[in-house]
């Protein structure tokens, strides 16, 4: 049987909230750890059928143009430039394959064909050697140096905001730049495809399996239920593996032309090219307040770019809408078609930059008006959505505040250049953390078995997230087990569907599903002890009603199955979903390298129900180490010529390194959404990184005065602004 | 890769003709797997005891083959010569530090992004095919003794320490020689594929320290996050100090320009003279009066200006807070 629920209303009371078990929420150690510290996790790349042979994809040396000829590959058993191979990955939920055809080159570094051979070094060798004859054909590569699209729908103002400027008694405006950033996933881009008849499995590194397998099916050209897509272990993914890439639909055409398995495995370079990057971005924001920081007006101009007829543009202004209150509001979008390699989701899309920047900007309008920037914030927060007047679901962006500011000793905090140790400058920065909220549909199978062991079944994946061990908590929670007593089987596609992992809306969204099945399976319990499912508690595998008590596999003749189904509904629309939070950075700034050194990071989030306090923390970790690296180190340095990714190494392309990141401390405000299902859950991994940088480039200027506004805040930027 | 030959040397004279020397492999296994160098043989000389650390003279003799952590590590290095260790320890990772060996980290090519790229030209990597560094992405290239050939730098850390410790490099050879650090490394000119002064079918069979410099020695390292990235400006200083003057010093500069480099001049310059910022400023004003930038790194001259007044009011003891 389905249990299934369309989230239209709130729930104000969350059964979760009554069962016995009391494991939801606690550090549970992830339950696949062992596996993945003794290697014993096998990822794609790691697949070895019988018979497997190796694929290299082979990358256009142009910007642009066409493929004239593709040469012999000596030593390979064959160079297949298939029309069908991809021209860029697919973008995260789409329902069909990227536009391929190869032999149109849209960006340096595109894939246009794939060698394979019997070992891998013959592969690379031959896929090295390879001619190839190009027409070639000047493009755009500089975003700023194109008239940009304007999207109507992408457009928005209210009130009269270049007025609300003139009128004010303070203002700003501004412009910011944003590198190009990748996601860096750890694990590259790797798939092994097997034919059997007609019937295609992969093995990949996915995000998301139901929409991945669709976009497979398409771009081979067979039904999505000839495609298995199997991705129990995932090395990260960050956005870049939430659809379909040029690996998997390489080795997929290579083995049915074949016969044999194929096996594509991205070099790095290849994942800096290939992967989608996050569009540079130049934001523009005009603020203006009033004598007691008031605002009166909120101006976000955004340009992006991405490569001609994507349709994905960075969502950079996405949370300015509902962040803080003004009368006068205007919101523009631009988008570049240049060609770059493509644009996608990296790293919470939209508020990362977005809400960084801004929150920047709130900084430097603070200074201005002479008012603390905890306070100028405070002073901002809207009681419901601006513009359309929607209540939020639930909103502790000024509790954030309020308890960071006492946890981070903030009124330590001196004026702009006015504490010194030695050569270092000191300064403290803070910054609102802000991202959307969403539930996606979501399905998941639950079995208990007769012996009292519980089966979780889904394609949910885990991408490093922790989704194993939430999703057993949940299960044992509902059915009132021991987590050991749950098997958690994810990242199978011939599993019910679950919302995948993006956007940080998988731990809610399928975890609820699997909640829902557990239910289902609680109310099978309670027929066959017969009571009302409301009147049974299950707890360490024993089955109470009134003075009843009873061994849950005592009571069992068979197995009971359970089928969860959530879908999102009316609270989508009727109210406001976001997360909040606030991020707390003290840095040191060398007074004659400029070299910024982040001595301690606090954040403080409020998420809803924290499904695991541990996976959660490290969910924040992660976020905050990423925004260190968005505003101190990390960089994709574009060639101004043709476009070309020039860092495209993890030592070029700077990753925060262990010696970059100080302790960093995360709190957690309690906290319960009734309108995201009966969770109470909402997302968590991108919440993180929204706003961390802000804090740190906020720091840098309390340090020594200097604002960067092209990040990241290299030592060069610094000490342009320095005194020398 | 490219198919080769691979030979294990016994002797140092256990080496086929032509064939590309191997030790440590944490930057040719690299050059090698992009195809920006392809040795059609390889000799691995990982077998041949030059792996100690002994004296010679009033200094050291470091086998080529010693291990950059175990340099650095080293209790005589430690004591006598802490600007080697220090340089180390800024360079690379402790993985790749447990790997590469004193003769390969000299060997060792530059980290131009455009070198790496076989897409672009690079007449470092294939002579006469243009520098895509020039009018690129050139954010960590030379501002000293570059060339319209050529404007990479030698990325290395150990090698500007040395440099400032005037050590000298032991070759075998038909005709084995003992070549200054001063000389070893060539500026581009015309022909930036041609980095040292090494003939074919040479190699390093050891570093040779002088007698210990004494004074303070500082190595400072400015890179783009805290450790894992090469220098965009490092200073190498080795100052002695008598009646707070300056009695000796000894300064060479990395991720500048091709090779370590030093100017005898500002170092003359700041000889029996009282420390000050003025003074440093003066002696940075000289050693950077040739320097040019490319666009993208035209911050590295206001940067070693900087990073070396810091270095050296640190070195001369200067009160940081004035």
């Amino acid at each position: 049987m389905t249990r299934h629920l369309k989230v239209d209303a709130p729930i104000p009371d969350s059964p979760l909230d009554h069962m016995a078990q009391g494991v939801l929420g606690k550090p549970v150690s992830r339950l696949e750890g062992p596996l993945k510290v003794t290697g014993r996790a096998t990822y794609a790349a790691e697949a070895r059928p019988e018979g497997l042979l190796y694929g290299v994809l082979v990358q256009a040396a142009i910007p642009a143009g066409k493929v004239l000829s593709i040469g012999d590959a000596p030593g390979a058993m064959v160079v297949i430039h298939d029309p069908r191979l991809i021209r860029y990955a697919a973008q995260g939920m789409a329902t069909e394959g990227p536009t391929a055809g190869p032999d149109e080159v849209e960006y340096m570094g595109q894939a246009i064909a794939v060698v394979v051979a019997e070992a891998l070094e013959a592969a690379q060798a031959a896929a090295q050697a390879l001619q190839v004859t190009y027409e070639a054909k000047d493009v755009p590569v500089d975003p700023e140096a194109v008239e940009p699209e304007r999207p109507e729908d992408k457009q928005s103002a209210t009130g009269d905001l270049d007025r609300a400027m003139q009128d004010a008694s303070h203002t700003l405006d501004q412009i910011w730049h944003t590198p190009s950033h990748t996601a860096a996933a750890m694990e590259p881009h790797a798939a092994t495809a097997e034919w059997s008849g007609d019937t295609l499995t992969v093995r990949a590194g996915y995000q998301m399996l139901a929409t991945s397998r669709e976009q497979l099916a398409d771009a081979v050209g067979i039904k999505p239920d000839q495609v298995r897509l199997l991705a129990p272990y995932v090395g990260g993914g960050f956005g870049s593996k939430l659809g379909i890439n040029a690996d998997s639909v390489a080795a997929a055409i290579a083995a049915q032309q074949l016969g044999r398995p194929v096996q594509v495995v991205m070099t790095r370079q290849q994942v800096f090219d290939l992967a989608h990057r996050r569009s540079e971005t130049r934001q523009r924001i005009r603020l203006a307040c009033d004598t007691q920081g008031k605002l009166t007006g909120i101006g976000h101009e955004a340009l992006v770019s991405n490569l001609p007829g994507v349709s994905f543009s960075e969502p950079v202004t996405q949370a300015t809408p509902f962040t803080y209150q003004a009368a006068h509001r205007q919101i523009v979008h631009a988008i570049a078609r240049v060609h770059r390699s493509c644009a996608g989701s990296v790293r919470a899309p939209g508020e990362a930059v977005g809400a960084t920047v801004f929150e920047c900007a709130m900084d430097e309008l603070a200074e201005t008006a002479g008012i603390d920037p905890v306070e100028l914030r405070l002073r901002n927060i809207p009681d419901t959505e601006p513009c359309t007047g929607r209540p939020f679901s639930s909103h502790k962006l000024a509790e954030a505040l309020r308890e960071g500011a006492a946890r981070f000793n903030w009124s330590d905090r001196r004026p702009t250049g006015q504490r010194r140790e030695g050569d270092w400058y000191i300064g403290m920065g803070v910054a609102s953390a802000v991202r959307v909220n969403s539930l996606i549909e979501s399905r998941a199978r639950v079995t208990l078995q007769a012996d009292g062991r519980a089966i979780v079944e889904t394609d949910m994946t885990d991408i490093g997230t922790g989704s194993y061990t939430i999703l057993g908590q949940i299960a044992a929670e509902t059915l009132g087990l021991a987590v050991d007593r749950v098997e958690v089987r994810l990242g199978d596609s011939d599993f019910p569907p679950a919302s995948g992992s993006g956007g940080s809306f998988g731990a809610a969204s399928s975890g609820t599903s699997v909640y829902l099945a557990c239910a289902e399976i609680r109310s099978q319990i309670a027929a066959l002890i017969g009571c009302d499912e409301a009147d049974l508690t299950l707890q360490n595998g024993q089955v109470r009603t009134g003075n009843v008590s009873r061994p849950l596999d005592a009571l069992l003749t068979g197995e009971l199955t359970g089928d969860g189904h959530l879908e999102p509904g009316k609270t989508e629309d009727t109210v406001r979903q976001a997360t909040w939070g606030s991020h707390w950075a003290e840095i040191a700034v060398n007074r004659w390298t400029g070299e910024v050194r982040v001595r301690r990071m606090l954040g403080v989030f409020a998420c809803g129900r924290v499904l695991n306090e541990k996976t959660a923390r490290s969910q924040c970790l992660g976020g905050m180490t990423f925004g260190l690296g968005m505003a101190l180190t990390e960089a994709m340095a574009h060639d101004p010529r043709d476009g070309h990714i020039v860092t495209r190494d993890l030592a070029e392309y700077h990753i925060p390194c262990h010696a970059d990141v100080p302790p960093l401390e995360v709190h957690f405000l309690t906290e319960s959404d009734t309108y995201v299902g009966p969770l109470h859950a909402k997302g968590l991994g991108e919440l993180g990184i929204c706003g961390a940088g802000a804090a740190i480039l906020n720091a840098i200027h309390n340090a020594c005065g200097v604002r960067v506004r092209e990040l990241p805040a290299t030592p060069d930027k610094i000490i342009a602004g320095l005194q020398s | 890769m490219k198919p080769f030959t691979y030979h294990r040397a016994s002797t140092l004279t256990d080496r086929p003709a032509g064939a590309t020397i191997i030790a440590g492999g944490t930057n040719l296994l690299d050059l090698m797997k992009h195809e920006v160098m392809t040795p059609k043989a390889l000799v691995d000389i990982t077998a041949l005891d030059l792996n100690r650390i002994e004296a010679h003279g009033d200094g050291l003799r470091i086998g080529a083959l010693v291990r950059n952590s175990d340099l650095a590590a080293d209790p005589v290095i430690r004591r006598d010569y802490p600007l080697l260790s220090r340089a180390l320890l800024a360079g690379a990772s402790g993985q790749l530090r447990n790997m590469a060996t004193t003769g390969g980290n000299l060997m060792q090519r530059t980290r131009c992004p455009y070198f790496y790229d076989t897409r672009m030209p690079c007449n470092k990597r294939e002579p006469g095919s243009g520098c895509a560094a020039i009018g690129g992405v050139n954010r960590n290239h030379a501002i000293l003794g570059a060339s319209p050939a050529c404007i990479a730098t030698y990325p290395g850390d150990m090698a500007v320490a040395l440099r400032a410790l005037d050590a000298e490099v032991e070759i075998e050879s038909p005709a084995p020689r003992q070549v200054p650090l001063s000389e070893f490394y060539r500026l581009p000119a015309d022909t930036p594929d041609v980095e040292t002064v090494m003939r074919p079918g040479e190699i390093i069979t050891a570093v040779l320290l002088p007698a210990p410099a004494g004074g303070q020695q500082r190595y400072r390292k400015v890179r783009d996050r805290a450790s894992y990235a090469f220098a965009l400006v490092s200073v190498a200083a080795i100052i002695g100090m008598e009646n707070n003057r300056i009695a000796h010093a000894a300064l060479a500069f990395g991720g500048v320009a091709a090779k370590p480099w030093r100017d005898p001049g500002a170092e003359a310059l700041l000889i029996g003279q009282e420390p000050s910022d003025t003074l440093f400023g003066r002696a940075a004003d000289l050693i950077l009066q040739s320097a040019g930038g490319y666009g993208g790194n035209d911050f590295k001259i206001p940067l070693l200006r900087r990073t070396l007044i810091a270095t050296l009011r640190d070195a001369t003891g200067m009160e940081a807070t004035a």
